[in-house]
């Protein structure tokens, strides 16, 4: 049996030849048309980590305080306290170059769901954004409000604080846009559940929104292919999502766990009811029956593989003892959550599908979950330069205030209030710091400790060198974690990449990821969970290879978090750290027309991890004033951001590159003198109305604070 | 029976939506257009078209800032 | 003294009113399809987006068992504080004069605004002193107040922060009788040092002070 179908459906289901060929050898016949658009998911990119799932083994993952590792719906660690957080990132990039509001709405939606369907509550959510130039582009411009809009309908309206994110702006994007969310969580340590469905005999059931055609195919047509021409056509197969519902489950479902009404539950995203059902029987090693007569529809005429395929949002499966049916109902009731029986758990380890009696889809688990094939990469090292330069800004004449002031008006400098002011950062009352106060968010838990959390990542850097920049990646974002007294307990990651089975590619992702697993090796940090976006890459090039880190840490006394403004006339400012700039990769080089050309300097990881305990630990004890680390637009940068947030000036010498970087390895630290003094270099004071730097610049404050007010508002005008 | 009610702000009411929409237009290339206001539809079949007015009065419209208007007897296959 | 936070489908600040409120007295839910007040001394009807904001924020909500009794206690003088989509709902059920708007901007806002309290001599504000400055946060999208009547006005945006566009920087109103107050702003997210500003509490208290004086008459 090795002729492929005449038809080469397959072929246009995302299929190819070989896997059509390793299909038809494991069933030993040919799959019926439902089955085949189920492997057509399955085994897609996006759901089988086809060329990445080699490579993610190399990321730690151990830690003592990991209570779920990779695997599961989110990575959970413990808190403290009886308390557990679940955290996770993941990405919508492709849905939301095609329909932006709707796009990351539902990219929100998911990752929230990801969180609840462990058992935890969602308490804040933070968006990493990449988009082409504002200045340059009409339709970055737009993805951008549009993405900025859903993010905020679907977390404002469904109760969700969302507490800090970032946004870059670089032509590299403008054909593909990174849409990526991150979702915290809290639980009790006892209300967590696993995915791995339990007990033949079981009934599985469907919680939530009626089964309609929304994002039909989305997940092999679209996240596995390149964006090329015509991109209109693919518009109905982008999801709709509704908060409000969402809201209404998310209740619904805490209830049902908190009442232990539950013995698995799932969420259903990407490739709907086929993936979940398959991935609860795969973890659970049973079989599943589904019966498509039984979901309800809001569509007429729906046929089973549709009804297998449907990303219709704000749907749930959960697998319920029998005599439990009654209870989850009454429950559902009281929510307005329609719930309702459509299969059951078997012994036999065979997903089936059935419709009125009929058997239309018979699957071995194991060959829908396992057996998808899994590629080597075949990186090679490119030899010319991929990336074209940015249009320069600067000819490198300006003076360094003039320098100072092009940076904070710059596109991935200026202040993001006119985006962060569109979401609500304090609903569930525990946010301690909001966007702007710190480099962390910082929520309080009960008892008096605070979590802190920062996403990061910086694709120019990854671009210049992809092993030091993902590493770079990890210790910036464990930097913004020191700054508000918190030590990392976990990591997510969503590798956002081109087309990995391009040979320059596959080489990014190879380096990144072996950047990632360095660095976090490095600072004692695991990796909980993550996601993986290949193919973000257009017929002018791929994305720069973009690692997104999402850390989570722990603060024992929310009174004691972070700040980063200057805070008193007289307190010394301080540089801490083995902080070496660097012009390679920087936003000034950048701004004047350098294309990303690695290598970076090494840094020394024992150093990093030095002066982050060092700023994490002087931060708790109360006595610093305020931290910030050094990143985009260096030192000159930094000192600018704190008097700006501290609506006061600083006096301060400095010899070296003002503007150059070296992201997680300094820091600006101010306070009494004996504290600074023995964290790190005193530079200068605080004080006064003016930011100097001893002969070399002299700008006011409030010139700073109106120029990196204005400067993204100047450009999306 | 078919009904469709149109649901548009009252005259005189700020409406931002539909002026951003009246400057947006000029920008792909249409001119000589003005007042422009976005409102709601909602269509509904009844059994008894008496009870409109007051389904608007009470819950379809917030009567203080709309107007509404009833359209009814819409034909089957009307466009949408 | 007790208070009841009403829950919908779809609110969401519920629980921070609920959290706020225990500051200052009891508190406890009051679930949409329930008529039952269960004795509380006053009613708040909070923030969120209650049934989606479907139709018009607040539409559907004020047609909600709870709202009909809460209507009811009203009549009969009962404290009752709408805040944000609250306001919306007091607004839509006809309990305050006027109507919210969309933002002229057509985008939600949050913002830690400065207000100023025009009378404090309401059972609300009655622990403010006139003319004093609050900082309370806003976050929404559908919150120009506009009334073609007179009203009576009992907090305003302070110069330069009407963050919505309100006719006459209106944050806050209360119905002739004095007893049912409605403002945008969030003041059950400025009760906590730790979290932002604490004058919010001031209405708290004053909500307390003034079931107080009732009981002790």
């Amino acid at each position: 049996m090795t002729t492929a179908s005449p038809s080469s459906r397959h072929r246009q289901l995302g299929l190819t030849d070989f896997e059509y060929e390793l299909i038809l050898e494991r069933l030993e016949r040919e799959p019926s048309d439902v089955e085949l658009a189920m492997f057509s998911l399955m085994w897609s990119e996006h759901c089988a980590y086809k060329h990445s799932k080699k490579l993610l083994g190399r990321l730690p993952t151990q830690g003592r305080h990991v209570l779920m590792g990779p695997g599961e719906n989110a990575g959970v660690v413990d808190v403290g306290g009886g308390l557990a957080l679940a955290f996770k990132v993941e990405s919508h990039n492709h849905p939301s170059a095609v329909e932006p509001f709707q796009g990351a709405a539902t990219g929100v939606g998911g990752i929230l769901r990801d969180v609840f369907a462990v058992g935890a509550r969602p308490i804040a959510v933070l968006d990493s954004l990449r988009f082409g130039e504002p200045g340059e582009s009409g339709r970055s411009r737009y993805l951008l409000e549009h993405a900025v809009a859903g993010i905020g309908h679907y977390g404002n309206s469904i109760g969700v604080p969302t507490v800090g994110g970032e946004i870059y702006f670089e032509s590299a994007y403008e054909q593909n846009c990174l849409i990526n969310a991150m979702c915290l969580g809290l639980a009790p340590r006892e209300r967590l559940i696993r995915s791995a469905a339990v007990g033949p005999g079981n009934v599985l059931m469907l919680l939530g929104a009626l089964t309609g055609r929304d994002g039909i195919g989305g997940a092999s047509v679209l996240a596995s292919a390149e964006l090329g021409e015509g991109d209109e056509t693919k518009r109905p197969s982008v999801q709709i999502g509704d908060p409000f519902s969402e809201k209404k489950l998310l209740e619904c479902c805490l209830e049902l766990l908190d009442r232990g009404l539950l013995s698995s539950l799932q969420d259903l995203g990407a490739a709907g009811l086929t993936s979940s059902a398959s991935e609860m029987a795969s973890k659970g090693e049973v079989g599943i029956d589904i019966d498509v007569g039984r979901v309800p529809l809001r569509e007429r005429g729906m046929e089973p593989f549709e009804i297998m395929v449907s990303e219709s949002q704000e749907r749930m499966l959960c697998v319920v003892e029998p005599e439990r049916v009654g209870e989850v109902m009454n429950v559902c009731e009281h929510w307005e959550v329609l719930a309702t029986p459509i299969g059951c758990v078997t012994q036999e380890r065979r997903l089936r599908v059935l419709k009125r009696g009929t058997v239309v889809a018979d699957l071995p688990v194991e060959v829908l979950v396992d057996d998808c094939p899994l590629y080597d990469l075949e990186p090679i090292q490119p030899a010319i330069e991929i990336y074209e330069p940015a249009r320069a800004a600067l000819t490198g004449s300006e003076s360094e205030a003039e320098t100072l002031l092009a940076l904070l008006a710059s596109a991935n400098i200026a202040s993001r209030r006119p985006v962060f002011e569109q979401y609500d950062p304090v609903v569930q009352s525990r946010t301690v710091r909001r966007p702007e106060e710190a480099d962390a968010a910082v929520l309080a838990l009960p008892g008096g400790s605070a979590i802190a959390v920062s996403i990061d990542g910086n694709g120019r850097r990854v671009a210049c060198d992809p092993r030091r920049g993902a590493a770079e990646a990890v210790y910036e974002c464990a930097a913004n974690l020191a700054c508000v007294g918190a030590d990392p307990l976990g990591l997510t990651n969503c590798l956002n990449f081109g087309n990995p089975e391009k040979p320059h590619v596959a080489w990014q992702l190879t380096e990144a990821v072996e950047g990632l697993a360095e660095a976090c090796e490095a600072l004692g940090v695991p990796v909980v969970g993550g996601n993986v976006s290949l193919y973000n890459e257009a017929p002018t090039g791929p994305i720069f290879p973009t690692p997104v880190v999402g850390i989570v840490g722990r603060l024992p006394d929310a009174t004691r978090a972070g700040r980063l403004g200057f805070l008193a006339e007289g307190d010394a400012i301080g540089l801490v750290g083995e902080f070496t700039p660097s012009r390679t990769g920087s936003e000034l080089e950048k701004l004047q027309g350098g294309p990303p050309r690695g290598p970076l300097p090494p840094v020394k990881a024992s150093a990093v991890r030095d002066a982050r305990e060092a700023v994490a630990a002087a931060v708790r004890s109360g006595a610093l004033h305020q931290a910030h680390d050094i990143a985009e637009g260096g030192l000159a940068v930094a000192l600018a951001e704190c008097c700006v947030a501290g609506s006061i000036g600083a006096r301060v010498e400095f010899e070296g590159d003002l503007f150059g970087e070296a992201p997680g390895t300094g820091y600006v630290a101010s306070g009494p003198e004996a504290v600074v003094s023995r964290l790190g270099r005193v530079i200068g004071r605080v004080g006064g109305e003016r930011l100097e730097v001893v002969g070399r610049l002299d700008v006011g404050v409030s010139e700073l604070a109106a120029t990196r007010d204005q400067g993204l508002s100047a450009l999306l005008a | 029976m078919r009904a469709r009610v149109l649901v548009r702000p009252k005259e005189g009411i700020l409406d931002p939506q539909g002026q951003t929409v009246e400057r947006a237009l000029p920008a792909l290339g249409f001119t000589g257009v003005s007042g422009v206001h976005i409102g709601r539809l909602i269509e509904l079949d009844v059994e008894d078209a008496s009870q409109l007015p007051e389904m608007c009065e009470r819950l379809l419209a917030n009567p203080l800032i709309e107007d509404y208007e009833i359209i009814e007897d819409v034909a089957a296959g009307a466009p949408r | 003294m007790k208070f009841g936070v009403v829950r919908f489908p779809g609110s969401c600040d519920e629980v921070d009113a609920l959290g706020a409120a225990q500051r200052v007295g009891d508190a406890v839910l009051l679930w949409h399809a329930d008529r039952d007040l269960q004795g509380v001394d006053a009613v708040i009807v909070p923030g969120g987006f209650s049934y989606g904001d479907y139709l018009r924020a607040g539409a559907i909500a004020r047609f909600a068992p709870v709202m009909e009794e809460v209507a009811e206690f009203a009549r009969e003088g009962g404290l009752v504080l709408g805040i944000c989509n609250g306001f919306q709902v007091l607004c839509e059920a006809g309990l305050l004069p006027g109507a919210l708007l969309p933002n002229p901007s057509l985008k939600f806002v949050f913002r830690q605004v400065g207000l100023e309290v025009v009378d404090s001599d309401t059972a609300f504000t009655r622990a403010a002193q006139p003319g004093q400055r609050l900082s309370i946060p806003v976050k929404h999208t559908t919150g120009r107040y506009f009334t073609p009547g007179p009203v009576h006005v009992v907090l305003r945006y302070a110069p330069g922060e009407n963050p919505n566009g309100s006719q006459d920087d209106i944050a806050g109103v209360c119905n002739e009788a004095g007893n049912v107050f409605g403002l945008m702003p969030h003041p059950e997210h400025a009760v906590d040092a730790l979290t932002g500003s604490t004058d919010g509490l001031r209405i708290f208290e004053s909500m307390r002070a003034s079931v107080d004086d009732r009981v002790a008459v």
